[in-house]
């Protein structure tokens, strides 16, 4: 079953079009890679698929929900760790988890006990009292997906969430991605090829708001004949710049 | 329920900033206490309690516009906003966690300045607790001030906007520390065409136990914290659906 149906999905920004007539279709539970250089219209689209700007035009269905009739009922479904972290500064780890799942309606023991499960899943025990703004940048990120995923998301939208962390950081967050596959349907947006390479099942590749291939790394690089995935991801862009 | 944790996020990220508490409720009260210390060392009626204490009381209100416009400017300006305006939050209710919290601190800090002006020895009669409730709807107006200047500035422009410009329009303007009409002409009119020396007058009067001269001040405040509330709410609005064009 498709998790997400994406259909002709466009969106001008006055004489700039950031995304142009996108289809695709996501499967349940695949972790999907979506790249581009800056500028491609990768954020637009999560922007969209995500409720947060509404389509010029086209229309995509999450889970069966229309972004464009019914948006409150897809709000309830997905969530989002931003590029930039997204934590309240003076709340402790634990309450930020409590905040979201109160904001998504949880009742009081019930958030308290899916707050002490996502301490433990995520491994935040050690910091759970401790106040958001006082923690480390991997730490912060690590709070900032628990916070998406407190709320039982079926569709997670993950833009470049190991963006200026270390590769130990990095490393750790990406076993808390793999972890989820299978679970809930992860878009994930990065920079780095090896990301995307490591973790994602398939992967589309956007060029000035068009969608240029979809697939898995293997049938991307055969499909540009490229040496390794990023030599692909590079034909895959420039062949776009040329048209 | 949604509400209630987003208000309460909102309680906790104020009360938590020792600036708010520092400037919120300690410097109304060292303002209290300095100036009748000149009162008992000068041969003039300068700074009597009854007129005072409403007067610091309103000034103190302008921090509570500074504490919302910095709370708000904050998460717009951070990808924290954009978490929530993905979340099932409905307009209203974002309004109002914004709203909610700050009431119970505004409110805390009229009846700290009362209670401090009661130590000093403002007689301590129920007129203490109508100038109080008169003083409510003052306490609307600032906030609904910091709204407005949190959807429209970054926390920094807040910082200048209510931090500087807002607490000395209200120190002026609001007839606290001298009579208005000792200045007379243009500086008299502006002063009386806002609301702040209107929330001051409104104050004294209930304080005095005058509750027919509350009127027509109260109006005056009502009106603009209406007005203001009003267009908070359209700006917030506006701003939270900007991205949907």
């Amino acid at each position: 079953m498709n998790a997400l149906e994406i259909r002709a999905l466009t969106k001008v920004y006055e004489q700039h079009t950031a995304v142009d007539h996108l289809t695709l279709d996501i499967r349940e539970g695949e972790l999907f890679g979506l790249l581009g250089v800056n500028g491609a219209g990768k954020s637009t689209t999560i922007k969209m698929l995500s409720c947060l700007c509404r389509p010029t035009a086209g229309d995509a269905l999450l889970l069966g929900d229309s972004i464009l009739t019914a948006p409150h009922r897809v709000k309830e479904k997905i969530n989002v760790s931003p590029q930039e972290t997204a934590v309240a500064p003076n709340l402790s780890v634990a309450e930020n988890l409590a905040l979201m799942a109160g904001i998504y309606g949880s009742p009081g023991a019930q958030a308290r006990e899916r707050v002490q499960e996502m301490l433990v899943s995520m491994g935040l025990t050690e910091v759970e009292k401790q106040k958001a703004k006082t923690l480390s940048g991997g730490w912060q990120r690590r709070l900032s997906i628990a916070m998406a995923l407190i709320t039982r998301p079926r569709i997670l939208f993950l833009d470049e969430p190991t963006l200026g962390l270390d590769v130990l950081a990095r490393r750790e967050l990406w076993g808390i991605i793999r972890s989820l596959k299978g679970r809930v349907t992860v878009i994930l947006t990065t920079h780095y090829m090896e990301e995307a390479q490591s973790l994602c099942d398939r992967i589309a590749v956007m060029a000035r708001g068009r969608l240029r291939a979809v697939g898995t790394v293997d049938e991307l690089m055969a499909q540009t004949k490229a040496p390794n995935f990023e030599e692909a991801f590079v034909s895959l862009c420039e062949k776009e710049e040329s048209l | 329920m949604k509400l209630i944790a987003f208000a309460s996020r909102n309680w906790k990220e104020l009360i938590r900033d020792k600036l708010n508490l520092i400037f919120g409720i300690g410097f109304p009260v060292i303002l209290l206490l300095l100036l009748t210390a000149i009162q008992a060392n000068i041969p003039v009626s300068l700074f009597t309690l009854d007129q005072l204490t409403p007067g610091v009381a309103v000034f103190g209100l302008s921090f509570v516009s500074l504490f919302s416009g910095v709370l708000i400017a904050k998460d717009r300006t951070s990808s924290f906003m954009l978490r929530l305006f993905i979340s099932p939050l409905h307009p209203g209710e974002f309004i109002l966690g914004y709203i909610l919290p700050l009431l119970p601190m505004a409110a805390a800090q009229i009846l700290l300045c009362f209670l401090v002006a009661g130590i000093l020895g403002l007689p301590l009669t129920v007129n203490v607790l109508w100038s109080a409730l008169i003083l409510l709807p003052a306490s609307v107006l600032f906030i609904a001030l910091g709204l407005l200047c949190g959807c429209l500035l970054t926390d920094k422009q807040v910082g200048g906007i209510c931090g500087a410009l807002l607490t000395n329009l209200t120190a002026w303007l609001s007839g606290t520390w001298f009579d208005l009409n000792l200045v007379g002409g243009v500086f008299s009119g502006v002063a009386n065409a806002l609301p702040f020396v209107h929330a001051v007058e409104a104050g004294r009067a209930a304080l005095h136990g005058n509750l027919a001269g509350v009127f027509p001040h109260l109006w005056w405040v009502l009106g603009y914290g209406v007005a203001f509330l009003g267009l908070a709410v359209w700006v917030f609005t506006r701003r939270m659906n900007g991205d949907q064009k």
